[in-house]
């Protein structure tokens, strides 16, 4: 177990590349129950929404959620977060585990005096279990009657599942996987239960409980930023390459903005978040330096790791604006050594396309 | 018993099997489990000379770093070439896996490393369990 933004998490169950592998090729457990989240409710939940996350959320419609973010009037991050739109006057903001109490605090402090707007956090209420993997919805089928093949990605439902009434199903995910969140009642009865049922579930699709190890790993294949290492207080939307988040002409004035237009009239980002792979034996990991190829440091992974579906050694790091280009070739310091990378797309990983459904010949 | 009572130990968890005036070293079933899954094993060139404590390599899960520690003084005489392309050998088998051969100095840096059970005291200790 280690201590996760004060959380009792394991790092693996089996072990981090069998969990890793499951989800690539059949279905994971993940109990994510560390993140937080914050409801607004009222007549002005919209206007606050607006002012508060750089996203554009009039464009949601109920039962509908996208990647956004909070930020400083600097335009880096105070989170990333995941917007879902309950309803016309009610939104759910998922926010991350070691930034609750500052997130909590600075949605109140934006939001200020705004009537019509009621701010909670609903945090403690709700146990969040993400299944993911090619066969997370079988699994989750057998525990729900809500039908989820019509729910598209990052769309969201309510329903009974193992019992529970009122879940939100949510087709969002961390892992680059087809998947589902749900958010079940926080009381340790009702969690162990359910968590049992979707490994019962699961079983003969060959499911695996999976810790924060595989979390990473699995996030980082796909290129998903990570709080405190891609986005942190001293990072900029446009550096994290985050732009298409980011809608500066929503018609709102979010906090953030004039910060944002103008890194983007001085010719955009100083540096910016690349991938790399290594070509050279040697794995870059969090804040090793990077060098240019006459052995200058101009950069720092973010993070690093073997990556276990794809087999080689990649990182994100922050490289500046001259060495971003597909192929360039970089140093990395490992243990006073430079060692060979090259800077590749992203994502790393990308599922591939569900098969076609097949043709059937009309039936007369 | 997962530690062979023939073997010496550090407490950086390296083991020692010491055959006249050369020895094997390995890493302990207790730190192949709590590295996990290994990917990656850095080690010596032949002929490089060893301190008693001084770094020789590391090992590479999927989540961490370990340097490896020569338990006692010497000249590595020998590397395990197969970890550079199977380094998960060390998980299955971590008793029976070494990692390099050496040639022994002084044979008293090995008398003053931990016994088999003084090595599993130390390890629950270390754990608190």
């Amino acid at each position: 177990m280690v201590d996760f933004g004060g959380w009792d998490m394991p790092v693996q169950y089996r072990g981090l590349i069998e969990e890793h592998m499951a989800v690539r090729t059949a279905v994971g457990l993940f109990d994510v129950s560390h993140m937080g989240d914050i409801q607004l409710r009222g007549p002005n939940s919209l206007a606050a929404v607006q002012r508060l996350l750089m996203n554009d959320a009039s464009k949601l419609q109920t039962g509908q959620a996208h990647y956004s973010a909070m930020l400083y009037p600097n335009g880096t991050f105070v989170d990333d977060v995941v917007l879902h739109r309950l309803g016309d006057n009610d939104f759910l903001i998922v926010i991350n585990a070691g930034t609750r109490e500052k997130d909590v605090k600075w949605v109140r402090s934006v939001i200020g005096s705004m009537g019509g707007v009621h701010v909670m956090d609903v945090s403690d209420y709700y146990t969040q279990l993400a299944i993911q993997g090619p066969r997370a919805k079988e699994t989750l089928q057998k525990l729900t009657k809500v039908d989820l093949t019509p729910i598209k990605n990052y769309w969201f439902t309510w329903g009974t599942v193992a019992g529970c009434h009122n879940v939100m199903i949510a087709r969002t995910g961390y892992t680059a996987e087809d998947g589902f969140e749900i958010y079940i009642p926080a009381d340790e009865p009702t969690s162990a239960r359910v968590w049992g049922e979707v490994l019962e579930a699961g079983a003969e699709f060959g499911v695996q409980p999976c810790g924060l190890g595989a979390r990473n790993t699995l996030r980082l294949e796909a290129a998903m930023a990570l709080y405190g290492h891609e986005i942190s207080e001293t990072i900029n939307v446009f550096e994290a390459g985050l732009g298409r988040y980011c809608k500066l002409e929503k018609g709102v004035d979010f906090v953030g903005r004039e910060a944002l237009v103008e890194v983007e009239k001085g010719g955009g980002p100083k540096r910016k978040l690349v991938g790399l792979e290594m070509v050279e034996r040697g794995i870059g990991r969090d804040g090793y330096a990077v060098l240019s190829a006459a052995g200058e440091r101009i950069g720092e992974i973010t993070s690093g790791s073997p990556a276990p579906f794809l087999k080689k050694n990649i990182a994100l790091a922050y490289v500046p604006a001259g060495y971003t280009e597909i192929g360039t070739e970089v140093g990395v310091e490992i243990r006073g050594q430079a060692v060979k990378a090259v800077v590749v797309p992203t994502p790393f990983y990308k599922r591939p396309k569900a098969a076609a459904q097949p043709v059937t010949a009309p039936l007369s | 018993m997962p530690y062979p009572e023939k073997y010496r130990y550090a407490k950086s968890h390296e083991w020692l099997n010491v055959d006249g005036d050369s020895a094997t070293v390995g890493i302990t079933d207790y730190a192949q489990d709590s590295l996990g899954d290994i990917v990656f094993v850095e080690l010596p060139k032949v002929g490089q000379q060893l301190e008693a404590g001084s770094t020789f390599g590391s090992v590479e899960s999927v989540k961490a770093v370990s340097d490896l520690y020569a338990p006692v003084s010497g000249t590595v005489t020998e590397v395990n070439e197969s970890l550079n392309s199977a380094p998960e050998t060390i998980n299955a088998a971590a008793n029976d896996t070494w990692l390099i051969r050496m040639t022994v100095t002084n044979p008293d840096e090995a008398n003053a490393l931990l016994s088999a059970a003084d090595y599993e005291k130390f390890v629950s200790e270390e754990t608190g369990h």
